[in-house]
């Protein structure tokens, strides 16, 4: 587990010490990244970072991971954070290196991902004047970090480095970028080297524990409760809260459903899950949200794909709201019961207070509520067509659960194959769905595979895409050649930008305005000019063959290409504006009489 | 409704920016902005003048708090406070406008700290609204130029905005 209960606590980890050596400022951050327990960096090196570059060069603690674009590196760093839950770490230089990380610290920022980004900058006699690469990286950097900095003197390197990762794994995570410039790195000026063990920052205290008064009173709620629903999100899943959160629910017999970025925090394959909710949603679980008189809100941030149109949001429903960030509560919703505290703790003093309050009954608590969810379940909302003769891409998600087992680390990119992805493959274990929510990075799935599978290199890691996704990081092949990266990448190629064909076949009477991808390259050549295996399968009959085969292959990377239906569209779809009650089921399912 | 909002911070290069960037970036109205260093050089010292539903204000000072380097902050408007803005003015001051302005100056216990044959510059310490009554005060015409500080805040009673 990455949060120990000792961090949960607010104690800082055991540090070896290691004082009294001189080093440069190079070597500082070098031996800092050591001292964090820091197994990969995710770089490419540039005049800026070439000191740091060459201190990498004289060690073997950390090791570097070379991509081909710095985006890459962000995106590869932010895997390896999301499967592991430790701190993610990239280098990149001054300039063109730092923005082109920014598209990955933005994807990290938007989905409270820890994050380390050390970025090289020109030497401070000349910063402000454009000299060669310059950018002002904390002016560009700051909307979209948890903080940043800039060392201006050697002799602060270590302690913000040590504060960097301090606030990026406190309290709520977040990418922090650390600027250096080259003459704090200078090799010839050599300071003793302490590594502080810990930081206090008097303007930076998260909050551990939830306050006992709330915790009573959604308690008190939450054994009243005659409808109620667990939502649960991404922050259950960062808080390393999932037994917490499983226990309670199964205690509790209530409903749970989770926000695209939680899945995985309760098992998908229980019977007490109701399915993903929000635009995408079952609806099972978007009904629920609307007849629920108490909703148990767990590290979610009431995004706009999950609350629909806010007036229509949970008519019925005592809110309560659990979360680290006070920030987040209240924010697009109105709540009842606010709990500002660690997930797990506060889950764990719940459990507590239900076990000494909860009558004793006989009777399941909610057994109405339950036959109500299971008129809404019989409308089998995500049906489709199993006899179609071309591949649906719900087939070929339910035949990669198959093949792998359930067993295995999906990352993906943007668009219906994500949703598809979310909705037909059950993780039954928090860090297994790894896909960018809040920014919806196209690019993201292939580079943060590299990062999960170098966390856990004998691990089933697979990267579902589209074929306009994966052209935008498709150079870290080479990368994945040259650590050997195994990572099978599914490509449901249908020959659009299907989410963007979709909304304009909805909403644009069918315009489709450049969502065509035109003159895609073979994708089977370009996998194997890459070094690397390539198959196409374009017969439903032939897939699990083929699928089974990649996943034989332990040390190659396959790259599939999946021929899939080019009509297909996502369902059920709340369109923006409308409510959970207004959602939009499949043609062939919206006649029927629903329940 | 109207809120002035105290809050210490970090006596750190960018920590204005931050605060800046967080209200153009969320939307939040601003009114005006004060800083400046406190009796611990370490410490900046921030007044900012915000207008907002109560939801609005609530997620400004959130948002405010959760800057890491915010130390402290208090919404002054929800308690026993006062506010004072300082403005320079710069009027033309000729012939019988001159006694006009001297008195003016008297009524509202300005002063004048700047004098030439044609112009005053008068000083002046106040609510924002006494400022503002000034201002319409003045004779047609005569203003050449208004600088105001903004207003800063301080609660009353015993207790410091202190860390
Ligand atoms: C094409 C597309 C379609 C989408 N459709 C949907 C959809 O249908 N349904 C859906 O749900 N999403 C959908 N999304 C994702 C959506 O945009 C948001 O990213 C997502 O809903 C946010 O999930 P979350 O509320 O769990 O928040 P997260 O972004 O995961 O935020 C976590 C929350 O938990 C808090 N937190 C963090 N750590 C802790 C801790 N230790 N203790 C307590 N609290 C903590 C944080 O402060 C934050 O408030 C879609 C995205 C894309 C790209
Ligand atoms: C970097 C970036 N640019 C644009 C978008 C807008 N966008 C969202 S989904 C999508 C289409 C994705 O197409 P594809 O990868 O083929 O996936 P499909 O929807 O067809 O499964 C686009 C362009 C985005 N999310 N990210
Ligand atoms: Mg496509």
């Amino acid at each position: 587990m990455a949060l120990s209960e000792a961090q949960l606590d607010g104690a800082e980890p055991e540090r070896p010490e290691r004082s009294g050596v001189e080093l440069s400022g190079a070597e500082i951050v070098v031996q800092a990244l050591a001292d964090e327990g820091v197994e990969f960096v995710f770089g490419y090196p540039g005049g800026a970072v070439l000191h740091i570059y060459d201190a990498l060069f004289r060690q073997e603690s950390v090791k570097h991971i070379l991509v081909r674009h710095e985006q890459g590196a962000s995106h590869a760093a932010d895997g390896y954070a999301r499967a592991t839950g430790k701190c993610g770490v990239c280098l990149v230089t001054s300039g063109p290196g730092a923005t082109n990380a920014v598209t990955g610290i933005a994807t990290a920022y938007m989905d409270s991902i820890p994050m380390v980004v050390l970025t090289g900058q020109v030497p401070t006699p000349v910063i402000g004047s454009d000299a060669f690469q310059e950018v002002d990286t904390v002016g560009i950097t700051r909307p979209c970090v948890k903080h940043n900095f800039l060392v201006k003197d050697v002799r602060d390197l270590a302690v913000t480095i040590r504060k960097a990762f301090y606030i990026a794994m406190s309290g709520r995570p977040g990418p922090v970028v650390v600027d250096i410039p080259k003459d704090v790195t200078d090799p010839n000026i050599k300071i003793p080297y302490d590594y502080p063990r810990d930081v206090k920052m008097r303007s930076y205290n998260p909050v551990l524990k939830g306050h006992p008064g709330q915790i009573r009173k959604a308690v008190d709620l939450i054994i009243q409760a005659k409808r109620p629903v667990f939502y649960t999100g991404g922050g259950v899943v960062l808080g390393e809260a999932s037994a917490q959160l499983t226990d309670f629910v199964r205690m509790t017999g209530f409903p749970v459903t989770s926000t695209l970025m939680g899945l995985g925090a309760y098992p998908m394959t229980d019977p007490q899950f109701i399915g993903m909710l929000g635009m995408h949603g079952t609806y099972e679980a978007n009904m629920a949200m609307h007849e629920t008189d108490v909703l148990i809100a767990i590290g979610a941030r009431f995004d706009d794909r999950v609350t629909g149109k806010i007036e229509h949001f949970c008519p019925h429903a005592k809110i309560i709201h659990v979360d680290v960030d006070p920030s987040s509560i209240s924010k697009n919703v109105k709540v009842h019961v606010p709990i500002v505290g660690q997930v797990a703790n506060v889950l764990s003093d719940m459990i507590k207070l239900y076990r000494e309050l909860a009558p004793r009954r006989d009777e399941h608590p909610v057994a109405d509520w339950w036959s109500k969810i299971a008129e809404w379940r019989a409308v089998d909302c995500m049906r489709y067509d199993r006899n179609s003769t071309a591949i649906k891409p719900q087939f070929a998600v339910e035949t990669l659960y198959k093949v792998t087992g359930g067993d295995l680390y999906l990352t993906s990119d943007v668009g219906q194959h994500q949703m598809f992805a979310a909705q037909f493959y059950p993780f039954d274990k928090p860090r297994r769905w790894i896909n960018s929510g809040g920014l919806g990075t196209m690019g993201f799935g292939l580079p943060a595979a590299m990062g999960v599978q170098l966390a856990f290199p004998d691990a089933q890691v697979a990267c579902i895409s589209g074929e306009a996704s994966i052209l935008m990081c498709i150079q870290e092949l080479a990368t994945c050649l040259q650590y050997g990266l195994p990572v099978k990448i599914i490509l449901l190629n249908n020959g659009y930008m299907g989410m963007v064909r979709q909304w304009q076949e909805f909403f644009y009477e069918s315009r489709y305005s450049n969502s065509y991808v035109d003159a895609l390259p073979d994708f089977v050549k370009l996998a194997e000019s890459f070094g690397h295996v390539g198959m196409r399968v374009d017969q439903p009959a032939d897939l699990e063959a083929a699928m089974t085969e990649a996943f034989a292959m332990k040390n190659r990377l396959v790259f599939m290409d999946v021929i899939v239906d080019p009509t297909e569209n996502v369902y059920p779809m709340i369109a923006a504006g409308k409510g959970h009650h207004e959602m939009q089921l499949a043609p062939s399912l919206s006649d029927r009489e629903l329940a | 409704m109207r809120h002035i909002i105290a809050v210490l911070l970090e006596n750190e290069a960018g920590a204005l920016s931050r605060v800046a960037g967080l209200f153009s970036a969320r939307g939040y109205n601003i009114e005006s902005l004060t800083v400046a260093p406190t009796d611990d050089p370490t410490l900046s010292r921030m007044t900012l003048v915000t207008t907002g539903n109560d939801d609005v204000v609530e997620q400004i000072k959130k948002q405010l708090n959760k800057l890491i380097d915010t130390v402290k902050l208090l919404d002054l408007s929800e308690g026993p406070h006062i506010e004072r803005e300082m403005m320079l003015i710069k009027v033309r001051a000729e012939r019988q406008d001159r006694e006009e302005l001297k008195r003016l100056t008297e009524i509202f216990r300005a002063k004048i700290i700047d004098v030439t044959d044609t112009s005053y510059v008068i000083e002046l310490t106040g609510a924002s609204k006494k400022l503002d009554a000034f201002i319409g005060a003045v004779p047609e015409g005569l203003i050449v130029e208004v600088v105001r500080s903004g207003p800063t805040g301080i609660s009353r009673g015993d207790k410091g905005l202190t860390i």
